[in-house]
């Protein structure tokens, strides 16, 4: 044995000099690894992105015609105009995020990925996908353009009436 | 050969500078061979002895060693069309056209990459069948094959990342389905979709972390999982062979000739 006649023997409740040491240098390697664990999850979430707003002006109703389906492929949103008002669907297919269709000559959205199928107001009619295409939050701004928030989804069947 | 009688390679081999650089020695001696392959960086990872049919067509089909023959064609080729490729938005599928149409050599190096990327990933799937249909896949060997997947993994991840870079209709859509497919993994799957693609949509910065991906981390990866599946390989007591098996008494023991089943030295010669 390596100990000193002097120092008295180590009880139970006791740990020696090399255990404390070690539980204290795997302690802190432990604190560094979770500290280094949340420096790169932070590091690899963007702070600032460089997207387009969700908010989008759609423009004046005079320019969608009653029953009329418009696609925007650039902000990814149908702009539907029926009897009952105004709505916006995001054209995002809700099975994998392909972009919809309009098929004027078949009156519904189709996605050209894996076969989904809507109608115009976006109700599921077929295909894998699993829920219907979201309606946005839709306001006519003070200028008296359509607006459309693409972050924000409301219920279905909530017109914007003009 | 006998020393001392040989031709120019001979003479080099007994010069200081070749023995400085490599130190097993000259001579086809059984020992020089065996250390020949012991005492090299690279060549130690493998065994210094292998049974002479082992080496043949039938024992393996190739398939392992094909298999780091493409990738190995995948690093030459990646690395010269990443001379000419910048992975930013405005750029990158304009590059992937001058490849085509513009830079020397730039189709056949293209299309060199693209066909033995498809090439490995059908060659590691030949191998895990060969490996699983041997049962090869069996202790003492178990721990190989799950490097073997982790290795499939990297491969299938290699060219999942590969297909963004192109950056056109193909390539956009194809990752916005395949990272949509992430998102549906439950509690951290959206998570795991933003810190992916460093943003909500398929744009530039997915584009850049997929290039790094592809060029730096998972290449990295696949030449850190290929060392340890190579020196298992030694480690687990060399390929595969039916008779390392223990013997069942009702089952018959093929016949090998005995000149077949020798062991032989792979080395210098």
């Amino acid at each position: 044995m390596s100990e000193n006649k002097s120092t008295p023997p180590i009880t139970e409740q006791e740990i020696s000099r090399r255990a404390f040491f070690n539980k204290l240098g795997m302690g802190s390697l432990g604190v560094a690894a979770v500290g280094t664990l949340g420096f790169t999850y932070r590091f690899l979430s963007p702070n600032v992105l460089y997207e387009a707003s969700p908010i989008v002006n759609a423009g004046k109703p005079e320019g969608y015609p009653i029953d009329s389906v418009t696609l925007d492929v650039n902000s990814a949103i149908y702009l539907v105009h029926l009897e009952e008002g105004f709505l916006s669907l995001n054209a995002i297919c809700t099975h994998l995020g392909c972009m919809t269709a309009w098929k004027p000559e078949l009156g519904i959205i189709a996605c050209p990925c894996h076969g989904s199928k809507f109608s115009r107001e976006g109700q599921k009619l077929a295909g894998p996908a699993p829920k219907p295409l979201p309606w946005l939050k839709t306001w006519l701004s003070d200028d008296g353009d359509i607006m459309v928030d693409r972050s924000t989804t409301i219920r279905p069947f909530e017109f914007l009436r003009i | 050969m006998p020393d001392g009688k040989g031709g120019y390679f001979e003479r080099l081999e007994r010069t200081r500078v070749w023995r400085s650089v490599f130190r097993s020695g000259t001579g086809s001696s059984t020992l020089h061979r065996a250390l020949a392959i012991q005492q090299n960086l690279f060549l130690h990872l493998f065994s210094t002895k292998v049974r002479r049919r082992m080496l043949g067509f039938r024992a393996t089909w190739y398939l392992g060693a094909l298999t780091l023959g493409t990738f190995f064609i995948l690093v030459i080729t990646g690395i010269l069309l990443m001379l000419y490729y910048h992975p930013s938005v405005p750029q990158a599928y304009a590059d992937v056209k001058d490849l085509k149409f513009v830079v020397s050599s730039g189709m056949f190096l293209r299309n060199l990459h693209r066909w033995s990327a498809h090439a490995m990933v059908l060659l590691v799937f030949a191998h895990m069948f060969r490996v699983f249909y041997r049962g090869a896949y069996r202790p003492p060997r178990e721990f190989n094959w799950v490097i073997g997947v982790i290795l499939l993994l990297i491969t299938l991840l290699l060219s999942y990342t590969g297909y963004l870079l192109p950056w056109d209709q193909l390539a956009f859509w194809a990752i916005t389905v395949g990272s949509n497919i992430s998102s549906a993994v439950p509690v951290f799957g959206d998570k795991a979709r933003f810190l992916m693609l460093g943003g909500h949509q398929v744009n530039a910065n997915a584009l850049l972390r997929f290039y790094v991906l592809h060029c730096v981390i998972l290449p990295l990866a696949a030449v850190l999982f290929v060392a340890v599946h190579m020196w298992r390989i030694r480690k687990d007591g060399g390929l595969y062979v039916r008779q390392s098996e223990p013997a069942r008494e009702s089952e018959p023991q093929p016949e090998v000739p005995a000149t077949d089943n020798k062991e032989v030295l792979v080395g210098k010669r």
